[in-house]
């Protein structure tokens, strides 16, 4: 059992996924996440077969990564949110080649170039795919450091399993900040199980080829209705939410991430005044865990959908819902960070309007 | 005994060509395809086609191939040279895909000194999308997007990769040649197996940049677009081994 460490999310990313057997990095300079490609530059150089570059520009560092993916390496990109837009290229073919990778987004304020404080605007880029094409990226929300590294494990073993690309959403404050955290065990990349599909050198069997280009559009439409029913699969397995304090409540608030710790410091307050308020916190954000709402919604009437932006999860909560219940909304855009106290009085406000 | 001269190479398969009458890319494949059997990679090596006509080289050479976006293979040919450094990895590219939209991906790769080879088909236009003008377009050569020809003033003139790869520390091995004539033919083949050799002997980031017809959209004959290869296209870009620090002949 390894011993609880005060480290930094960032870090606890970088040191996670050097532990899930991550042996190729490729990244470029962005506030608010340097310090996870600094820590992964000297971890990369302890390793006897650990690659750290630094890329020329975030379209380079992704297709590096597709590359290192192809060639069968456990690999990982990260950014934040303005240098993530110039990677969708590259999820794009990533989903498309159906390679397994790892992107990690700490989000900042935005659009345009923002500012580097923490913000969750970045939720339909995620979730929706990002970039050209129908297609779905899995999206995990920590919203703790240790969750940071329990989720990076699971990112790396999500990616190979389905391959597919997967995100870890996080944002400034749950990258910067330090917590106590128990890092996960090693794995030795060579007891992985190995990857029928790669491009190692046609040695003793027929070559390979990894693409992306159907010109005849039915073998098209037919590569399309696979990845969809490996979205649904996808949906079936790894849907996953936190409640908390939902048994007698009459509110449920809504949030991810940073915006879960805020939304957590304000129930306390509320229930503290006696307000039957609880949490449902989605770490899944894609899959979105829609059943496990809508289960909630059989003994709940109220939503309050929370989030550091103008109301992007709302509407994944009100298409989960399907207009049973009632959502409202109440959000912060652009890298303020709404305090415990100020969201309680929202709660407060709203619980006592409904009659709650 | 009749001793065979001429025959199939390994490497290439035999299937019924897409590509244009007159095109160049069926000689430079066949090409890459001897050098690989002559070199005994081909259970090694690792090929990375581009955006473009030659994105369907996978449906010709017969050795692993990872497709890459416009203008992103030698990044890609990065990723997957780091985790198999002993595999023998190429990007082949189009000089749109290599010198638009790639140019920063080449010259960053040339100067970490990849040790990959790039195998750069010049051919002064953009193919597959029928014609445009192409970062090597020439002052005066007209294109789809470029009617009265490419100007100067407004369009800038045609970009020298090769040289601007050559200025890298990492670059060890670039040369120009065509695929015009017996001769030149002959020359690219010793071109590609000097580069892949330098690979070979991890020696850092090697590219043969290759002019090839397109007689399609210069609309001309095959023999006047090999014609103007030499008497027009080879003044700008003149065939010379533009930088060599292999240490062989």
């Amino acid at each position: 059992m390894s011993e609880k460490v005060l480290m930094r999310g960032t870090h606890v990313v970088a040191e996670a996924a050097v532990r899930a057997g991550c042996r190729f990095y490729a990244g470029y300079p962005i506030t608010p996440q340097n310090e996870l490609p600094e820590y992964m530059s000297g971890a990369m150089a302890r390793l006897e077969d650990g690659t750290f570059i630094q890329a020329e520009s975030e379209l380079a560092a992704i297709n590096m990564v597709i590359g290192a993916s192809i060639a069968g390496a456990r690999a990982m990109t990260s950014s934040s949110s303005p240098g993530v837009s110039l990677k969708q290229e590259g999820m794009s073919f990533l989903a498309a080649q159906e390679l397994p990778a790892v992107i990690v987004n700490i989000m900042r304020g935005s659009p345009g170039l923002g500012n580097i404080a923490p913000s969750q605007g970045d939720y339909f880029q995620a979730t929706r795919g990002g970039g050209h094409g129908d297609y779905r990226n899995i999206v995990l929300a920590p919203a703790s450091v240790q969750e940071m590294a329990d989720l990076t494990r699971k990112a790396f073993d999500y990616a190979d399993r389905y391959r597919v690309p997967v995100m870890i959403l996080a944002d400034g404050m749950m990258g910067q900040m330090m917590e106590p955290v128990i890092l996960p065990e090693s794995i030795d990349p060579r007891e992985l199980p190995s990857k029928p599909w790669i491009l190692n050198g046609a040695e003793g069997r027929p070559s390979r080829i990894i693409k992306s280009l159907f010109l005849d559009p039915s073998v098209e439409e037919a590569f399309n209705w696979k990845l969809v029913r490996k979205h649904q699969m996808i949906g079936r397995e790894i849907s996953d939410a936190e409640t908390d304090l939902m048994d007698d409540a009459h509110l449920a608030v809504i949030a991810y991430g940073t915006a879960a710790r805020i939304a957590k410091g304000a129930i306390k307050r509320v229930r503290e005044a006696g307000l039957k308020v609880g949490l449902f916190r989605p770490v899944t954000l894609w899959p979105f865990p829609e059943k496990i709402l809508q289960g909630l919604g059989e003994s709940v009437e109220n939503f309050l959908v929370f989030e550091m932006s103008t109301g992007q999860m709302l509407e994944d909560v009100k298409l989960s819902l399907a207009g049973s219940g009632e959502v409202h909304f109440y959000g912060r855009p652009g890298g303020p960070i709404p305090t415990p106290d100020e969201l309680a009085k929202v709660i407060s406000r709203l619980y006592h309007r409904q009659k709650l | 005994m009749a001793k065979q001269i001429f025959k199939w190479p390994k490497y290439l398969k035999q299937v019924v060509s897409h590509y244009c009458p007159g095109c160049g890319h069926g000689i430079i494949h066949r090409l890459v395809a001897e050098v690989i059997e002559e070199l005994d990679i081909g259970e090694k090596t690792i090929g990375v086609p581009p955006a473009g006509c030659a994105v369907l080289a996978y449906n010709y050479l017969d050795v692993d191939m990872g497709e890459a976006a416009h203008g992103r293979a030698t990044a890609v040919a990065t990723g997957i040279k780091r985790v198999l450094p002993d595999r023998i990895v190429f990007a082949y590219q189009g000089d749109g895909d290599i010198a638009a939209i790639g140019t920063a991906e080449t010259i960053h790769t040339a100067n970490r000194g990849e040790n990959i080879t790039c195998i750069f088909v010049n051919n002064c236009v953009y193919g597959m999308t029928g014609g445009q003008m192409a970062p090597t377009t020439l002052v005066g050569q007209p294109s789809t997007t470029t009617p009265g020809g490419r100007d100067m003033n407004r369009d800038g003139g045609p970009l020298d990769l090769s040289e601007m790869a050559a200025l890298t520390s990492g670059s060890v091995y670039i040369e120009r040649t065509a695929v015009n004539s017996p001769k030149n033919v002959r020359r690219t083949k010793k071109a590609i197996i000097k580069a892949f050799k330098s690979q070979m002997a991890s020696q850092g980031f090697s590219l043969v940049e290759i002019l090839s017809p397109c007689p399609t959209n210069w609309k001309m004959s095959p023999v006047d677009s090999n014609k103007w290869i030499e008497e027009v296209a080879a003044s700008i870009f003149p065939l010379r081994v533009i930088k060599d620090e292999t240490g062989e002949s």
